[in-house]
């Protein structure tokens, strides 16, 4: 199928370039990793002696958060990369050929999500001495789950780069969107330690339900309700945003 | 300065027609008529040139015409595709360069050319034979390997322009090809557009430079505050308001003036001017000049100094809009 082939040629030229340029990977990954060495086991003692800390070793709740950290910001930054594309011209000469528009945009956001799987995988196997344990078959959830958020926030990312055109209107609209997303998220600390009125406002952002259900798969809780609703959910806002998205690269003068 | 003498044969179809084509833009500012009615016929096997200032309305007739921004009104067919109702199948058909180019500067030459023809449906092997094809025809062969970002300016308009002709289309949009070039490689890309020309593909290209629409192009529009204004071969424009004009330093003045006004190609004859010198306006100086030497010669008068001037693109310019181009451009 064309967009099939269309996609894995947009998929296959991005992971070339970005392989090309390995460094931000890397940079990707130091920032949740500091947190991992720096702040986890801070965490530890306080989980041991806080009424309130749900079940669950310490790492096995904080980490499932530094793993949003790097699909919500290693999402929503790829927009940059899209902005230097549309200033090199890449993207309007191939506005003018017969490629599909979805895969101009899915061809870009999975390799975003490839990336930050891959930077999951890293960020739990270097987790794993600090005493995190996971259950295998519900890490390939927790990492499909990752994929979704990518897709969902890869996408938004690259509409309102062709919006805005520009790195410095990028910048703080992403940064502003991005940092309650993830502070209501629970990221660094569970939302059960918050007072209601915090606890409602988490409620409406949907990547607390994703902390939630990556916590429960990685005690391998199939089960637990918030699995099937982060899910569920994750990939409703999914399909949104790409079929935004890509109404967006249809029609952006890029 | 070379003259055009090749002929267009005005039956031949046309790759582009337009008919009241516009485009309005609406922002914060209120609307602006960028493109207001534009008639065009580009024949199949020509150079088009269209030529105006900055913000005359070029640029946004290409990019309307190559599918990037729809029009807000009117008819086009391009390359035998309607253009409103079936841009998807214009694309199938046409090159496009945009001014700024399209190259990655992290990627090779060769890799931006396979991936260009794989994006027109080339499998991998016809497009790696492709594109060491298209290195090849524009000397870009020995820079294959090397990323676009060490190329000179030169080098990545022509890897832009094979990019365009990739998928060998019959029809090729270049948006000011030559912006930015030094003299050397202005030139050397206006041999390869001639190639492109002789090989059959029609070129269809903006520019501000009145030499690069006199020298290069088969044929003009001249469009001014998102209308044409003229419309024709460069020689057939620059015929239409002015004519040549021989400059003689001869003595005699009257006699010349005499003998010269009885001869049918002379339109007009003076020496007003102060410098005395006497001027002749013909329809085709490069065949009146010969034909005026014989007859001053048969008169038994001879001229110290003989000069032939044409009008300019410029003059044409001017005529139509009361401005000079020269001024207007940046």
């Amino acid at each position: 199928m064309k967009v099939v082939r269309d996609t894995w040629l947009i998929f296959e030229r991005s992971m070339f370039l970005t392989l090309r340029n390995p460094v931000w990977i890397i940079v990707g990954l130091l920032q949740p990793f500091l947190y991992l060495v720096l702040f986890g086991p801070l965490l530890k003692s306080i989980a041991e002696s806080t009424p309130g800390f749900p079940p669950g070793g310490a790492f096995n709740i904080f980490v499932p958060g530094l793993l949003i950290q790097i699909a919500l910001f290693g999402a929503a930054f790829v927009g940059f990369g899209l902005i230097s594309e549309m200033r090199s011209g890449v993207v309007e000469r191939m506005r003018v050929t017969p490629l599909s528009r979805f895969a101009m945009l899915l061809g870009r956001a999975l390799r975003d999500v490839v990336i930050l799987d891959v930077q999951a995988l890293v960020l739990i196997v270097l987790a794993l001495p600090f005493g995190l344990k996971i259950d295998p078959a519900g890490l390939l959830v927790a990492l499909s789950l990752l994929s979704l958020i990518g897709l969902t926030m890869a996408p938004l990312s690259y509409t309102l780069a062709l919006i805005l055109k520009n790195e410095d209107a990028l910048a703080p609209v992403v940064t502003t969107i991005s940092l309650p997303l993830l502070l209501l998220s629970g990221i660094l600390l569970p939302l059960t330690l918050a007072p209601d009125w915090l606890q409602t406002l988490a409620k409406i952002n949907p990547l607390s339900h994703a902390v939630d259900a990556i916590r429960a798969l990685f005690n391998g809780h199939f089960g637990d309700p918030s699995v099937g609703f982060g899910v569920a959910l994750m990939a409703i806002l999914a399909i949104l945003a790409l079929a935004v998205a890509s109404r967006t690269f249809g029609r952006s003068a890029a | 300065m070379t003259t055009q003498t090749r002929t267009i044969d005005p039956a031949a179809e046309s790759v582009i027609r337009t008919r009241d084509l516009r485009k309005t833009f609406t922002g914060r500012g209120g609307a602006v008529e960028a493109v207001k009615g534009v008639d065009l016929d580009v024949r199949a096997g020509e150079i088009f040139g269209f030529l105006g200032p900055n913000g005359a309305g070029k640029t946004t007739t290409l990019r309307m015409l190559a599918t990037l921004i729809p029009p807000t009104s009117g008819e086009a067919t391009v390359a035998g595709v309607d253009l409103l109702r079936n841009p998807g199948q214009v694309r199938e058909r046409i090159g496009y360069v945009a001014q700024g180019g399209g190259s990655d500067p992290l990627m090779t030459g060769r890799g931006e050319l396979v991936i260009q023809a794989r994006l027109f449906g080339m499998s991998r092997k016809q497009a790696e034979v492709r594109a060491a094809e298209v290195l090849a025809a524009l000397d870009l062969a020995d820079a294959a390997g090397r990323t676009t970002g060490t190329y000179s300016g030169g080098m990545r308009r022509r890897l832009d322009i094979g990019m365009g002709i990739v998928h060998q289309p019959k029809l090729l949009f270049l948006d000011e090809p030559t912006t930015g070039l030094d003299p050397q490689a202005r030139a050397n890309l206006w041999d390869e557009v001639r190639k492109l020309r002789d090989n059959g593909t029609t070129v269809f290209l903006t520019t501000h430079y009145l030499e690069e629409a006199d020298i290069l192009c088969d044929r003009v529009a001249i469009i001014d505050h998102g209308t044409i204004v003229a419309e024709g071969t460069p020689i057939e424009l620059k015929r239409a308001i002015a004519g040549d004009v021989v400059t003689l330093g001869i003595s005699e003045h009257e006699r010349v003036l005499s003998l010269a006004r009885a001869e049918s190609y002379v339109r007009e004859a003076n020496d007003q001017d102060e410098d005395g010198l006497v001027r002749l306006y013909v329809d085709d100086g490069d065949r009146a000049l010969p034909q005026l030497l014989r007859l001053l010669d048969g008169a038994g008068l001879s001229p110290q100094t003989i000069a032939l001037s044409r009008p300019s693109l410029d003059d044409v310019f001017l005529r139509k809009t009361g401005r000079s181009l020269r001024e207007t451009a940046a």
